[in-house]
């Protein structure tokens, strides 16, 4: 499995992080070496064997469906690069 | 007595039990290796003023108590990785600048609240994804330790580079780091310092910064086991804020130190024999089976037969969590947002930040961990590497089920080797560093790192004790047999 150039823009997109067209072939260059690595999971008989969910066995524990936290509005804004009357701001996305 | 910030735990505990020092006293040693200790660029974010206050507050907590806790009053470092509040904050990344958590993380707080004294902040690869401390926002961090006489700068490993640097050059008395890998057993080797992975689900992820969550776990980086079994105990805890944290208690570590390995069952894995190991580490190896025999364990060959697929089944399970992970740096709650062009939407904006606010490692992983789990791939890569993760985990079952106490092993291919020497190599190579420690991770077990000898270079080299899950105590014991065996001594030489 190779990846091209636009392979690698259309993973670029879906990870959100903006890549110059001229840095594409480097990029789909390492994909390609990564995932030759990867190449010998294909190797393993995996017949029969379930993919691991939990390392340990246990059952994620639940807890009663109660407000547990809250009222923490200036905590949960005071590291925001823009936030404005009580809320985060960012730029239009509704046209 | 010795210089202050030379002391380990227990000794400096002893100590202040006995009056012979204060919490102050040594706080103030720490912070005067720190100020001298710019070169290493272990340190990054320094809280002098918090820590002579908290080391006051631990003085007067030791006066007033013959049952203070066994880290009270004792000065550690803390990696970037761990939130803590009000204090910088940010996996050494450039997408974290300037945040200052809320919060305190549940690991830092047990610390704290044991009394334990925060001397500031450790560097480290950028989101904790390096094997060498070069993807740091901040810079290297350089080992103490040189070849030789020669002056070229080593890696302290990674990713918790920054604590292995600080702990071998006496800058704090130990340190916490995390490991997803290796990134406490590797950089422990690299610096010939402590440093144990717990079982997964051991201590809390609470607030510490997720790189792959089901690998994650935080652990102490010390100058003794006996220092690592009195801070694991301290950072362990059943916290119902994590999903995976155990409920279960969490016993004297220390207590358990007894040493004394006589009929335990010590495994020797075939398949960790790599091809082209260095004869210097192959030796180390055998010297380190020789060492246990002689204290009266059992040396039993063993076979962990899906080892070498350790390494690309952690290279699609940890990206893919870690793509999943890393998508909340979107610039909107925390940390850095680009500078936006006039027309940019919230779909340049997340780009524009992400591609500022990554490192090429970072977003190297990202990427690979979308692609591993995008639509057509997810199970060809990802379920694949889930099932064989289960049989990794089934061939450590194996083994323990035959009665293996613990397993013997290297614990890096190499020493330390020389920053920017493995710049123009593809990935890979670097990601062999974890070749040996890797599988504990994927299996979820205890590992400890322990430093039993140097190479021609003078060079520390550690060996690795896999235990079986939940038996720290047994298996710090096992490792303190083969320290006590080993006499492990030798300190880098002053030079920064």
């Amino acid at each position: 499995m190779s990846i091209d150039e636009s392979t690698a823009a259309r993973v670029a997109k879906l990870a959100r992080i903006k890549v110059e067209p001229e840095a594409l072939p480097a990029l789909a260059q390492e994909f390609n070496t990564i995932l030759g690595f990867i190449e010998q999971l294909g190797e393993v008989d995996i017949e029969g064997v379930e993919p691991m969910t939990s390392v340990t066995p246990q059952n994620l524990r639940r807890r009663a469906d109660v407000v547990a936290d809250g009222d923490q509005q200036a905590a949960i804004l005071k590291n925001a690069p823009d936030a404005r009357e009580g809320f985060f701001a960012v730029p239009k996305v509704v046209e | 007595m010795t210089e202050l910030n030379k002391l380990g735990l227990a000794d400096a505990r002893d100590a202040l039990r006995k009056g012979e020092t204060t919490s102050k006293e040594l706080t103030e040693a720490c912070l005067k290796a720190i100020e001298g200790a710019g070169a290493l660029n272990a340190f990054v974010h320094h809280t002098p003023e918090l820590a002579m206050e908290r080391a006051a507050a631990a003085d007067e907590r030791l006066k007033g108590s013959e049952e203070a806790p066994a880290m009270c009053g004792l000065p550690i470092g803390i990696k970037d990785l761990f939130c803590t509040k009000g204090v910088p904050s940010q996996a050494a990344s450039r997408i974290l600048e300037g945040f200052k958590p809320e919060y305190e993380s549940t690991v830092s707080q047990n610390l704290q609240d044991a009394g334990a004294v925060m001397l500031g902040k450790l560097n480290m690869d950028e989101f904790a994804m390096g094997s060498s401390n070069e993807t740091s926002t901040y810079g290297n961090a350089i080992n103490p330790w040189r070849r030789g006489n020669e002056d070229t700068a080593l890696t302290p490993g990674g990713s918790s580079g920054g604590s292995a640097a600080a702990v071998a050059a006496d800058l704090c008395l130990a340190a916490t780091g995390t490991d997803t890998g290796g990134s406490i057993r590797q950089p422990a080797a690299f610096t010939g310092t402590v440093g144990i992975k717990p079982t997964y689900g051991r201590c809390s992820r609470w607030g510490v910064v997720a790189f792959a969550s089901s690998l994650d776990q935080a652990g102490p980086m010390t100058k003794s086991v006996r220092d690592a079994a009195i801070m694991l105990e301290a950072m362990s805890s059943f916290d119902p804020k994590d999903s995976t944290s155990a409920d279960l208690a969490v016993p004297n570590f220390e207590a358990a130190l007894t040493g004394d390995i006589r009929g335990k069952k010590i495994g020797i894995p075939k398949e960790y024999r790599m091809d082209g190991m260095p004869d210097e580490i192959a030796t180390l190896w055998a010297d380190g089976a020789a060492m246990l025999k002689d204290a009266g364990a059992e040396i039993v060959d063993i076979s962990l037969p899906h080892t070498k697929y350790a390494l690309p089944a952690y290279y699609v399970i940890a990206p893919a969590e870690a793509s999943s992970n890393l998508a909340r740096y979107d610039g909107v709650r925390y940390g850095h947002r680009a500078k936006l062009d006039a027309g940019d939407g919230i779909t340049e904006m997340y780009e524009k930040t992400r591609a500022e606010g990554f490192g090429p490692e970072v977003q190297r992983r990202v990427m690979i961990g979308t692609y591993v789990l995008s639509a057509g791939f997810y199970d060809a890569y990802y379920n694949r590497a889930r099932r064989v993760r289960a049989l990794i985990k089934k061939d450590f079952d194996d083994v323990f089920a035959a009665g293996i106490d613990s397993i013997l092993t290297p614990a890096t291919p190499s020493a330390a080797f020389g920053l920017g020497e493995m710049t123009d190599a593809d990935p890979i190579k670097m990601y062999l560093n974890d070749v040996f420690t890797v599988t504990v991770n994927l299996a979820g077990l205890p590992g400890i790192a322990v430093p039993t000898g140097t190479n021609s270079q003078g060079l520390p080299m550690s060996l690795q004790l896999i235990g079986r899950p939940w038996e720290e105590g047994d298996l710090l014991s096992s490792a303190y047999a083969l320290e006590k065996a080993a006499g492990f001594v030798a300190k880098p030489q002053k030079w920064w």
